[in-house]
């Protein structure tokens, strides 16, 4: 790594990553007039590659991946996800201190994990900006949701959403296009529910269902994970980052994995230097200013990584909080055989994913609770498309072979309801992640090593999650399968042992259903890649006797808060325009910022901050501040 | 759809997404119908990691385990032989268990007074695989061939339902462009009379 190249051109923004973040302040800037730099570490998105609409057969290996990894464990790839990334990256490594358990999805693609996501879109409640005023814990933000709601309402009007207004103090209505209407899985858990005193309402996904800036409405195929050919879906690459680059105001910079911020003598940024993957040779760009949306803990390891005479512990670290207060979302899954399902006419039940999900219904009773914060639960079931490991479970329960045997796996096919709780997780000083003293990455960048622990006020949730998931299930009769090891990622219940690396006679409970949609590499169906994914980040330790079915850390892939805002310099590295206290020309603009981690799934309230912080940008960049 | 044409699809698809970016939905429901209709069965299989006796062992297993069902074609139709073939043939260890199964089958047969087991009458096939396909069996002596057909009946089960053939079986309605959701009321009707609810 001797060689170093530089050109003399002075970018006005260098923007660093092309997902949620990066996507919507290239595009905010662009629209602004401003010239944007973006570095993207992953290859451009080929809109021609993405796999929606394809059947199993349509590729050799059908989904197990290559050299038969489906079956025998190993890495595997993500067959049908627009995503090209996952916890494994050749050459990436990143390491865990002894202990902890966390798992680091990182996406390598123009978009990121905007092109697979699940595309829940959640607006953070008036209370979610201010958990310690309400009870005492974590920290309040320095933003109130009056300040982010005006961004939300652009975002909402940009990308569309579906959903409907409900008036919910948790979940906070916001600007909606029609959604599709519930399926028979979703009838039957909004009835369940109403049983339960639990209200379930329309999902709010980032899902077009009408024509919207040249894009067509949704054509509910049901396979937003694989990305969207006609872009009725919101992904940083097609909805933003594409339309952007066609006001010439924006250069892309692919397969460039920044290294450091190189800084002048008053501390300013004055270049991004990165690696050229096609070559090998670290380059450098000039900017006037930067923003970092490379993701939470791409954006610390870079700050903590740019160190100089003025700041040995990495650049605007004086505070020591960069890579502190790591969260994800808690994770817990659930899922039955629906006997009333059974025999059911058939139907196509692709639609978008998620129909159905139930905001958190008890923000009022915390007191009653042993638990500080709330939880929503997403609702997966239906015909999935058939994919390996679709029908292992049931083959597995009903044994013998020929036409029995597949009366069985008729008979259970469609009958399998899903559950999964994401829930909030309170800041806590165990959880973080820091540079490695020795390991370093292919290009010799040093990698993050990570701390984790969960506490009580975690696992009292996830228990209250069970035993919700059982009251809804067997109120409509069904029969609960045996939690997925971990619980973790997603309630197909099961289906990591079903299409994974499960062995046979593993009792898997799952039929090929559509799941809940959580920020999980997401295909139709029976979800061979999610499954995979599974294999990769989401399966939970060997269970601990007494301790509930917890996700691992990190594998909601919902990190956030490693760079975090806040008024005071001290215990805070951006000020409240995500601005850096000791920076003013260095922006962070993805989940990095975040203060808590509510149970809305992050992306929605990181497109509404980076517009905000991009517009803040652009203004200071007008009067010349920065 | 002839090769001609779909390829001409796919040049007038990449045209359109160059151009434009994306699709509208009679693109995305074009591309629908050309990939189900891309990549159908094509002619004999070379086995890549069988023998021939191996391979046509594995292909008479495959079609006890899905045969044909009144009329509708089974696992052998469906090319479940070549596509677990192709998979071991890229992973030892799974082609370890299909080269050592295969065998115990052969050498179970001779015990029950057959040559091997392709060439065994069909009563004499079901006869040993209503041994094998169940746990509750489990004996030292058919512990290997338990273990051996859970493999080949998840894989089988797995290439045939992942197959055009096997998704037609199911009955899968999905994978198609539409211009608005319909709610299910049948099978609203359906769920709810029966869940009690």
């Amino acid at each position: 790594m001797v060689q170093v190249t530089s050109s003399n051109t002075v970018h006005d923004v260098v923007v660093v990553g092309s997902g949620a973040g990066g996507g919507t302040t290239t595009k905010v800037l662009a629209d602004l007039g401003i010239n944007v730099l973006l570095l993207e570490a992953g290859p451009m998105l080929n809109m021609a590659d993405l796999k929606e609409h394809m059947w199993p057969y349509n590729v050799p290996h059908r989904g197990v991946g290559a050299k038969g990894e489906g079956y025998t464990g190993g890495r595997s790839g993500f067959t049908y996800s627009a995503t090209y990334g996952g916890a494994q990256l050749d050459g990436e490594p990143y390491t865990v201190a002894p202990g902890s358990d966390f798992s680091w999805f990182r996406s390598r693609i123009l978009g990121g994990r905007t092109n697979h996501y699940g595309r829940v879109t959640l607006r953070m409640a008036e209370y979610d900006f201010k958990p310690r005023t309400t009870d005492g814990l974590g920290w309040d933000w320095p933003i109130s949701y009056q300040d982010l709601a005006p961004y939300y309402d652009k975002a909402e009007n940009f990308i569309g959403v579906t959903g409907t207004k409900e008036g919910i103090r948790s979940a906070p209505d916001g600007i909606f296009n029609p959604p599709a209407p519930l399926r028979a899985h979703d009838t039957l858990v909004q009835r369940a529910c109403a049983k339960q005193g639990i209200r379930a309402v329309p999902a709010r996904q980032s899902v077009t269902t009408v024509p919207r800036n040249g894009r067509p409405a949704c054509h509910y195929c049901g396979q937003c994970g694989r990305g969207c050919k006609s872009a009725s879906n919101y992904a940083a690459s097609y909805v933003q980052i594409f339309p952007a680059i066609q006001t010439g105001r924006v250069k892309v910079i692919a397969n460039a994995m920044a290294r450091e911020l190189i800084t002048d003598g008053s501390g300013k940024v004055t270049a991004v230097s990165y690696i050229d993957k096609t070559d090998g040779i670290e380059k450098q760009v000039r900017c006037r200013t930067v923003v970092l949306a490379a993701s939470a803990c791409e954006s610390a390891r870079l700050l903590l990584n740019s160190k100089g005479p003025g700041h040995p512990q990495g650049l605007a670290n004086a505070s020591g909080k960069v890579g502190r207060y790591l969260m994800d979302t808690v994770g817990s899954s659930a899922s039955a055989m629906v006997p009333a399902l059974s025999g059911m006419p058939h139907y196509n039940s692709d639609g978008y994913g998620s129909h159905l999900y139930v905001p958190w219904w008890l923000s009022d009773q915390h007191k009653t609770l042993n638990f500080p914060r709330g939880y929503h639960i997403e609702v997966g079931g239906g015909y999935g498309m058939p994919s390996v490991g679709s029908f292992t479970g049931v083959v597995n329960r009903a044994e013998g072979y020929g036409v029995a045997m597949k009366q069985a796996i008729r008979d259970e096919y469609g009958t399998s309801i899903g559950l999964s709780g994401r829930g909030e997780m309170i800041p806590n000083e165990q959880s973080y992640c820091e540079i490695d003293p020795e390991v370093k990455d292919r290009w010799g960048i040093p990698v993050l090593r990570f701390h984790w622990a969960w506490s009580d006020h975690e696992l009292n949730q996830v228990r209250h999650m069970q035993t919700t998931f059982r009251a809804i299930l067997e109120s409509m009769g069904g029969r609960m399968a045996a939690p997925a090891a971990g619980g973790g990622r997603g309630g197909r219940g099961g289906t990591q042992a079903a299409a994974g690396g499960g062995t046979p006679g593993q009792q898997a409970p799952q039929t090929g259903q559509t799941g809940p949609q959580t920020g999980q590499p997401n295909t139709p169906a029976g979800q061979p890649t999610s499954a995979m994914a599974s294999q990769q980040a989401g399966q939970a330790p060997a269970a601990t006797p007494g301790r509930p079915p917890i996700s691992r850390g990190g594998a909601i892939i919902h990190e956030v808060g490693t760079v975090r805002m806040g008024d005071d310099p001290q215990a805070s590295v951006l000020n409240k325009y995500c601005q850096a206290h000791e920076v003013k020309n260095l922006f962070v603009a993805d989940a990095a910022p975040f203060v808590s981690n509510a149970d809305k799934n992050p992306t929605h309230t990181i497109v509404a901050l980076a517009w905000r912080t991009a517009e803040y940008l652009a203004e200071e960049m007008r009067k010349g501040n920065v | 759809m002839s090769e001609i044409t779909r390829r001409d699809v796919l040049r007038r698809l990449a045209l359109a997404l160059s151009a434009a970016g994306f699709v509208d939905r009679v693109a995305a429901q074009e591309v629908h119908l050309m990939t189900a209709q891309a990549a159908l069965p094509t002619g004999a299989y070379t086995p890549k990691a069988l023998t021939a006796h191996e391979y046509s062992t594995l292909e008479r297993l495959t079609d006890l385990i899905i045969p044909v069902e009144n009329g509708a074609p089974g696992a052998v139709a469906a090319g479940a032989a070549a596509w677990i073939d192709l998979i071991i043939s890229e992973n030892t260890e799974l082609k370890d268990r299909y080269a050592t199964g295969l065998a115990w089958l052969d050498v179970a047969m001779r015990e029950r007074g057959a040559t091997n087991f392709v060439s065994a009458t069909p009563p004499q096939q079901t006869a040993l695989l209503d041994q094998i396909a169940y746990r509750r069996n489990l004996t030292s002596a058919l512990a290997p061939g338990i273990e051996f057909f859970t493999w080949a009946r998840r894989m089988t089960v797995d290439a045939f339902y992942t197959s055009a053939i096997g998704i037609k079986d199911i009955d899968y309605r999905g994978n198609t462009a539409l211009a608005s959701y319909p709610a299910p009321t049948e099978a609203i009707a359906y769920a709810l009379k029966r869940s009690g609810l």
